[in-house]
């Protein structure tokens, strides 16, 4: 997110979005502008008060006149765009994206403690989903439960790295980290030590907070008793900004 | 005379029943069916063998053992539509959790390591179990998806009731995994 400029000094443009003309600051991201005008674009990584990943690519856009797509967490508009944001493409590869997403790990929806509050579950109602095209991986991923209050569930987890960011950007306490390539990539607690002996976690728990999956849970909950709440992060992000 | 029933068959694979328990938990709306549909092999009937032609194929769990894979093929193979009923059939879900063991590793731990007596892995009259478990679109083409666990009645009455009036239904707008 950046940092809110002074109106008086940010040019203000004028594109096009699906067919409808909208003027936005010059400095504002297309996810920006299609959010605050009521525009659905489907993101995982994305979140507001945090910085931009652009990594799920859930939020690519077609431009015209521009073969490539564009993710619209992390481009600005621009004078003259003109922007789709629900081609029959962009469909067509949201939905192997998430299907992707579904194979890679173990996501057994109907026995985590995140069914019916988790962004993947939705994302793939929103996007059409109703089976995966592409065998499963069927890898066995790990489980940490050696901190005390909290979870790590790697056969949930989406690489995101909301988990990261926040850790980073607003605890400032940067236990989270990625480590490994590919496949083997995963998110690790200090040196890819167990989360328990983390010297630095402070156990604020915004990462499970941010987690849009059953990846990181409380512990002691149990299927589909995990509903997470972000408030707490446009808020301190905004305030942040303020200082 | 009326119009001729369609035709339904279902089965359940390697799954809990639930998602047949879901089918009748539609109630009264079952007498309404009845007008149309024509369940002519089933758990919830007494007819043993899959009939020759069926309009309507709707298969229940995953496929685990070579049984399931025979299942799956029959339905395929005798009915014009098929539909995977559940997570199960369409994710593998809970009976797909033993992939990542291998096979002897998961007959050991059910028979053997926790048996207090007679611990023996079956063989005699059961089908042998296959070494990963599958989705039904993994072994046959599947034409409709109805997921949930178990999909809710309203879910398959939507989709049943769709494809009687001749639409092509779209389940994401009822149900999802986990449902």
């Amino acid at each position: 997110m950046p940092p809110p400029a002074n109106p008086a000094s940010v040019r203000v443009v004028t594109l096009n979005i699906d067919g409808k003309d909208y003027s936005a600051r010059a400095d504002e991201t297309i996810i920006e502008v299609c959010r605050e005008n009521k525009i659905p674009i489907p993101s995982l990584c994305y979140l507001d008060g945090l910085s931009i990943w652009s990594g799920c690519r859930l939020c690519l856009v077609e431009m015209a006149g521009q073969s490539r797509l564009f993710a619209a967490c992390s481009t600005q508009v621009a004078e003259g765009m003109t922007v789709s944001t629900n081609t029959e493409r962009l469909q067509r590869y949201r939905r192997t994206i998430v299907e992707l997403l579904f194979a890679e790990r173990s996501h057994v929806c109907s026995v985590c403690v995140s069914n019916g509050h988790c962004e993947l579950q939705f994302m793939a109602q929103k996007c059409g989903v109703d089976h995966v095209r592409v065998p499963y991986r069927q890898a066995r991923n790990q489980v940490d439960s050696s901190h005390e209050a909290f979870r790590l569930d790697h056969n949930r987890c989406i690489l995101c790295t909301r988990c990261v960011r926040v850790c980073d950007e607003i605890e400032g306490a940067h236990t989270w980290d990625v480590m490994g390539r590919g496949s083997d990539c995963h998110v690790i607690t200090d040196l890819a030590r167990p989360w328990g002996e983390s010297d630095t976690c402070t156990g604020c728990g915004k990462c499970v907070q941010v987690c849009p999956t059953g990846a990181l849970v409380k512990q002691g909950t149990s299927a589909g008793e995990m509903v997470k709440d972000k408030h707490f992060l446009p808020i301190l992000a905004r305030r942040r900004h303020a200082q | 005379m009326s119009d001729p029933k369609i035709t339904v068959a279902t089965a359940w694979l390697d799954g809990c029943s639930g998602c047949h328990m879901s089918f009748l938990d539609m109630d009264e709306r079952l007498v309404d069916l009845a007008q149309k549909l024509d369940i002519v092999y089933s758990p919830l009937v007494d007819t043993k063998v899959l009939p020759e032609q069926v309009d309507v194929g709707i298969l229940e769990g995953s496929i685990s053992s070579e049984g399931d894979l025979h299942h799956a093929k029959e339905f395929r193979k005798h009915c014009k539509l098929l539909i995977s009923l559940g997570d199960c059939a369409i994710t593998g879900n809970v009976p797909a959790m033993r992939n990542p063991f291998k096979l002897e590793a998961v007959l050991n731990r059910a028979y053997l390591e926790t048996a207090d007596v007679q611990p023996q892995i079956p063989t005699v009259g059961v089908p042998a179990l296959l070494r990963q478990v599958r989705p039904i679109h993994g072994v046959v083409e599947v034409d409709v998806f109805i997921p949930g666990c178990p999909p809710h009645a309203d879910a398959i009455f939507y989709v049943l009731n769709e494809l009687i009036e001749g639409r092509t239904p779209d389940p994401s707008k009822v149900t999802r995994f986990g449902a």
